[in-house]
């Protein structure tokens, strides 16, 4: 494993994997103020990959790229491409609606609707017409809530507010409400950040399970738990990709000296 | 121990110098929480005594002095022909006669004797002037009762009315008071006999406006209201909310929405009687609309509480959590979808709470209404919006400049009932809030 070229410092020539997503040259703005700087990412299928770095950096904003999820900020303008498969998200024929049937999304904090367990689950495969009957629904939710490791602990109360439940099994829930549409790519945004060791366990445990089926890309502020997840792992700082890798390379063999500096702990 | 570099002694000087200001901060809260609870027992206080006065004036009003009359219909008075002709039998005055025998009766006159007609004619004076229609009225419903004795109770004269509610003094001189000797003789023996009291006014409730207080009531102007509410109800509503999900949700900020926004503000503020100018010149003048119609009325209200609706409407669609939202977005529904599955239904609580409070400010609205003609004695009760009406905050203005004294207790009970839809109204506000109220 050894470097073709030591000025890019992404190890484009070990790659194992199809690549599911990438961005080329993405840039972002804020209003006046720029974001993102000529960020070239590539996403591996059913890897997970991980995006760390310190607060401020461009992290979440490039994650929320990938779904358009920027789309709701009036003042966000984002430059580049960014392909899935073998389409640029941001051209006007793609529908933000399909894409993001396609590219599902657990956020920060788990904001379950206020409604009932089951409706959560139900309510993507519903709007997007998945499910013709009743059973297909039922078939759907069930096998949701399996995947996302909930489903023994809450089979009896499906029709209980999915906001009454603990705090790690509400980020399951959203979890499995993301699952059930079916997505190709789950973008996570600091899953983890509000949830206990234990809850945090069991995340982090079902995002492995989840790699065999899908592509995952999890932002996190933990050092520890991009090393446990991820199979890749990037260094976002001040708004550029500094480095991106193989995560036993970044956490053993950095390249770059702030790479080396935040994983140490020296600032971050 | 000041000189020496004792780190003991500084602690000390230090921790003392901190109880000081730990005094100050604690006299500071406590004074904030005194004045904060003299406001709050003064507005206490002022309500208790805005309430007190309207009771103590107004209940009275809910009773209403009645005489006791053993009514014998003669049929040669009320209908000579006999042949129970409507338009013989409706004539009030046909009913006069029977009446004046009946209350001569009463007082122990004997009707027929004709050196007793002054007495008689006193006695005659003791009954509302309203009295013969009243009783036109119930033959004219059942003509059957000609030719019988029936015991009725007839309604008393308003001055009589406030004379037995004690709002007439006895002891002020004949010539100042309004209720005579005579008549006060006749009142003291027909109290006495059991003949005259004070029974449950429902003409309050159940009749127009009259000249006479004793037969004046709100129900025509709660009608006018009514069909006000509704139609402030059907057009405010959906035109507000849709308003304020437009600019919240979608209209994109710039300097035009700013604007459209500051306005919104402003009209909330506008005086309410420019809104009455805007209806008379726009709805009546313009557009052709009937005078004193509560069709005009409502679309006047309508314009009033569109702001109230759209501010707090717009107030409940912020409080809703962004990550909802998000979490919409995020499993694929569009913007559209996103807010009528997950915003709206979360901001419906505050929602319904502006337009119950916009509603009950539009209940209380006066000034408007002057301006487009519904301050206007109607007797008949609308039956469309087209009609004819006024509303009960106007029945009130009305009401308060008569100079009868039966007319000022009739004021302060019409603006205890307009209180009572209110306070209503701002319950179920509250009932409302509590039962759509989601926690999350």
């Amino acid at each position: 494993m050894q470097d073709t070229n030591p000025n890019l410092k992404q190890d484009s020539d070990i790659r194992s994997n199809p690549i599911k997503m990438s961005g080329e040259k993405v840039t972002v703005h804020y209003g006046a103020k720029q974001a993102l700087f000529d960020v070239d990412l590539k996403i591996e299928e059913n890897q997970v990959t991980s995006l760390i770095g310190p607060s401020g950096c461009g992290k979440s904003t490039f994650l929320r790229c990938l779904n358009r999820m920027n789309d709701t900020i009036d003042i966000c303008r984002v430059g580049g491409k960014i392909m899935l498969d073998s389409t640029d998200i941001y051209n006007a024929d793609v529908d933000v609606v399909e894409l993001r049937a396609r590219v599902g999304m657990v956020f920060q904090k788990a904001n379950p609707f206020p409604k009932s367990i089951f409706e959560n689950v139900a309510y993507g495969p519903r709007i997007h017409g998945l499910c013709r009957t009743k059973a297909e629904m039922d078939e759907v939710v069930v096998t949701s809530l399996q995947k996302a490791g909930l489903f023994e602990e809450i089979k009896d109360r499906l029709d209980e507010p999915g906001t009454g439940l603990s705090g790690g099994q509400q980020q399951r829930l959203c979890i499995a409400r993301a699952i059930a549409v079916s997505p190709e790519v789950i973008l996570m945004d600091e899953p983890c950040s509000a949830l206990d060791p234990i809850a945090t366990a069991k995340v982090e445990e079902l995002i492995d399970e989840l790699r065999e089926n899908y592509t995952i890309v999890i932002v996190t502020h933990s050092m520890q738990q991009a090393a446990r997840v991820s199979q890749r792992t990037a260094f976002f700082h001040m708004g550029n990709l500094v480095e991106e890798g193989p995560t036993d390379h970044i956490f053993t063999n950095p390249k770059d000296k702030r790479t080396q500096d935040y994983i140490t702990g020296r600032f971050g | 121990m000041t000189d020496a570099t004792n780190t003991q002694g500084e602690t000390i000087a230090t921790s003392t110098q901190r109880d000081l200001g730990l005094k100050k901060r604690y006299s500071k809260e406590r004074r904030f929480q005194a004045l904060g609870i003299t406001a709050i027992i003064l507005g206490v206080l002022f309500l208790v005594m805005l309430f007190l006065s309207i009771v103590t004036k107004g209940y009275s009003a809910f009773q209403q002095t009645k005489i006791h009359l053993d009514l014998y219909l003669n049929a040669e008075l009320i209908d000579p022909s006999g042949n129970r002709d409507i338009s013989t039998i409706q004539m009030p005055i046909r009913y006069n006669k029977v009446l004046e025998r009946a209350v001569s009766k009463a007082v122990g006159l004997d009707p027929n004797d004709k050196a007793t007609r002054k007495q008689q004619r006193v006695a005659k004076s003791l009954l509302s002037k309203g009295a013969s229609v009243d009783l036109r009225d119930l033959v004219v419903e059942n003509p059957d009762l000609i030719g019988t004795r029936i015991d009725y109770w007839a309604l008393a004269d308003g001055d009589i009315d406030s004379f037995v509610k004690g709002q007439i003094p006895r002891d002020i001189p004949e010539t100042q008071r309004l209720v005579k000797d005579a008549q006060i003789a006749y009142i003291d023996q027909l109290v006495e006999d059991g003949a005259m009291e004070k029974q449950f006014n429902t003409n309050l409730f159940v009749n127009g406006p009259s000249s006479r207080p004793e037969s004046a009531g709100i129900a025509v102007a709660v009608m006018g209201s009514i069909f006000m509410m509704l139609i402030v109800l059907v057009l405010a509503l959906p035109i507000g909310v849709a308003a304020s999900i437009y600019l919240e949700e979608f209209a994109p900020k710039n300097r035009w929405t700013d604007l459209i926004e500051v306005n919104i503000n402003n009209l909330a503020a506008v005086p309410s009687i420019v809104f009455g100018l805007l209806g008379l010149a726009v709805f009546i003048n313009f557009a052709g609309l009937p005078r004193s119609a509560s069709l005009v009325g409502g679309l006047v209200l309508t314009l009033m509480t569109l702001p109230t609706i759209i501010i707090a409407t717009r107030s409940a669609l912020k409080a809703v959590p962004p990550s909802i939202r998000e979490a919409a977005l995020g499993v694929g529904a569009s913007k559209t979808q996103a807010i009528f599955h997950h915003v709206l239904p979360l901001a419906t609580p505050g929602i319904l709470t502006g337009t119950i409070i916009g509603l009950a400010q539009a209940l209380g609205e006066t000034a408007p209404l002057l301006m487009i003609g519904m301050v206007a004695f109607i007797k008949d009760f609308p039956t469309t919006p087209l009609d004819p009406a006024t509303a009960l905050p106007v029945q009130i203005y009305m009401w308060s400049g008569e100079a009868q004294r039966a007319f000022t207790e009739r004021t302060s009970a019409a603006i205890l009932i307009l209180l009572a839809f209110l306070a209503l109204m701002n319950i179920s506000a509250v009932l409302l809030r509590r039962r759509f109220e989601r926690r999350w």
